[in-house]
């Protein structure tokens, strides 16, 4: 880790460092060079027009997709890599797996495991990767359903549920794996309008309890209210990244400010 | 609009059906049909019903529907094992694995079941001697081809071969038509690529193997009829091992009909069960499914066959 300081002069107390992040994809490039850093315990929220590669830097955190090029790091941990003697070896599949478990994942599409059951699909990887016994691993989805407000919903199957409650269970089954790091994709991108206050009250209930959070998402509200920093993304760089309210108020950059008049 | 309008009340109109003339001649002449059959059926000496009955539970036809059963299970097993191999070889990063998978299928899919059948038949042609040596150490083992290949060995891997090549393209279809969300939702979680495929992918591809599959071990019962070639003694060559010595082709070809048709329609009512197993979480509350419905699929059961 001091290695890592010296060489590559990392902050403390950072939960995600990106630095020149590239990814191409045959031969689009989508991100070209992200300078990014989310403090601990902080909620970063992820604005821009599709195809800006907000989204596709949100999978390269958690290595759904493989970063091209620049220094990516989780925890002082190279994303996907091992730093060991000055080269980095690719992790081995077990490892990524490990390291996977730490970090959430919330998709716009909710992805809900159709075959299971509400508490089932929390209870699962609790069990499957953690061991937790499966009484311990069900009183503790339980008790998650309740965080939500979803209890009563336990043995429900997704098809059953709403747009706005299959995206409270999967927030919940993210959570069920205790991470340190819960990525959002539009969470409510794909919701009914109506439905998008239940999900952002659970988000809102989460990012006080000091959890780090990413979100990609385009509630300006949202961003505003619990941001504790506004990320700007542009055809694959962030053009501006600041405190929320000011940036709001007076962006400093001209495409930022193109971008906020169309959606505000 | 001979009366007045507004003395027509809209409680009182009578809704008049089409006179469907066609549909009650169809039925007619259906029926006459029918009538015409069974009479024939019933009246024509060479059915010989008495004879039938006889024969309908002979120990030796039962021991041959035994085999039969015995057949099937096995090889629907084996074929179900390799072929899950097949699949994951074929949806697999590997080109090498990829053009393995493909030439397995196309290949054991593609030569007709007889001479596949034919051919292990005649391995010790080929290959008098089984035997396993490692340089350094010897021969570990050594064996004559035909004491091992006895001829229920020999219809169990040729069968199984063939059928997994049918098998490996059901499983496969089955696992691509699980969305990605769902393995991407799953290592997001730390699954591991062995588990998300047991735990997550398989079960939901399930819903769209079960059906064919159910088609697959009514197809490959049937298909075991083969094996009479190289004299297993299944229900078809039971029967025919009785009819060459008594001349009484036509009530034991029934009485092999019988069994053959007693079984599908067994194998049709557990399909429905494991369908309706598989997409419980289809359901809007409520259980479906019931013993009359399972009855109902049984002998409506006509999609896709081969054969």
């Amino acid at each position: 880790m001091s290695d890592l300081e010296q060489d590559f002069h990392v902050p403390e107390n950072m939960m995600v460092y990106a630095r020149g992040v590239r990814k191409s994809f045959g031969r689009i490039e989508v991100l070209k060079g992200v300078d990014l850093q989310v403090p601990t315990g902080s909620v970063a929220c992820i604005i821009g027009p599709s195809g800006s590669g907000k989204s596709t830097f949100l999978r390269c955190i958690n290595h759904l997709e493989d970063i091209s090029g620049g220094l990516l790091l989780v925890e002082d941990k190279f994303v996907g890599y091992d730093l060991i003697d000055g080269r980095l070896h690719v992790v081995r599949p077990a490892e990524l797996c490990r390291r996977r478990a730490d970090i959430g994942m919330v998709f716009q599409n909710f992805n809900l495991f159709g075959h299971m059951t509400a508490l089932e699909n929390l209870m699962e990887a609790p069990m499957q990767v953690r061991g937790l016994p499966r009484a311990e691993a069900r009183d503790r989805a339980m008790a998650l359903l309740e965080r939500v407000g979803l209890a009563h919903k336990a043995d429900a199957w997704p098809r059953q549920l709403s747009g706005g409650q299959q995206q409270r269970v999967a927030i919940a089954r993210a959570l069920a794996m205790d991470p340190k790091l819960l990525l959002f994709d539009e969470p409510t991108s794909a919701l009914d309008p109506e439905l998008v206050g239940e999900v952002l009250a659970v988000m809102r209930d989460l990012a006080q309890s000091g959890i780090t959070m990413i979100v990609v998402t385009h509630e300006i509200g949202f961003a505003r209210e619990v941001g504790d920093q506004l990320i700007f993304m542009d055809g694959g760089v962030v053009e501006e990244a600041g405190n929320p309210r000011d940036m709001l108020r007076d962006p400093k950059s001209e495409r930022t400010r193109a971008f906020l008049s169309h959606v505000l | 609009m001979n009366q007045s309008p507004h003395r027509l009340r809209v409680e009182d109109l009578t809704v008049v059906p089409p006179r469907r003339t066609g549909l009650l001649v169809t039925t007619a002449l259906t029926l006459a049909f029918l009538a015409l059959l069974v009479w024939a059926i019933a009246t024509n000496k060479a059915f010989a019903w008495p004879v039938v009955g006889k024969y309908l539970f002979h120990p030796s036809i039962l021991r041959g529907l035994g085999n039969t059963l015995l057949l099937t299970v096995t090889i629907m097993i084996l074929a179900t094992v390799i072929g899950t191999v097949v699949a994951i070889m074929r949806l697999s990063p590997s080109r090498i694995l990829q053009s393995f998978a493909n030439a397995y299928i196309w290949f054991f899919r593609g030569a007709p079941a007889l001479i596949q059948l034919i051919f292990w038949f005649n391995l010790a042609i080929i290959m008098p001697v089984i035997s396993l040596g490692l340089p350094g150490v010897g021969t570990l083992f050594s064996l004559r081809t035909n004491d091992v290949m006895t001829p229920f060995l020999t219809a169990v891997i040729a069968l199984s071969l063939h059928e997994a090549g049918y098998m490996a393209e059901i499983i496969r279809a089955g696992i691509t038509s699980v969305p990605a969300g769902q393995t991407e939702a799953a290592s997001t979680l730390g699954m591991s690529r062995g588990r998300i495929l047991r735990r997550i992918v398989l079960p939901q591809a399930m819903r769209f193997i079960v059906p064919p599959t159910g088609n697959e071990a009514i197809n490959l019962m049937k298909a075991t009829s083969l094996v009479t070639v190289i004299a297993v003694d299944d229900l078809l060559y039971s029967a025919q091992t009785i009819y060459a010595r008594t001349f009484e082709t036509i009530p034991l070809l029934i009485v092999v009909a019988f069994w053959y048709l007693a079984v599908v329609t067994i194998m049709s009512i557990g399909q429905h069960f494991l369908e309706a197993h598989f997409n419980r979480s289809d359901s809007r509350g409520g259980g479906g499914g019931g013993f009359g419905r399972a009855l109902r699929s049984a002998f409506g059961l006509s999609r896709g066959a081969r054969a």
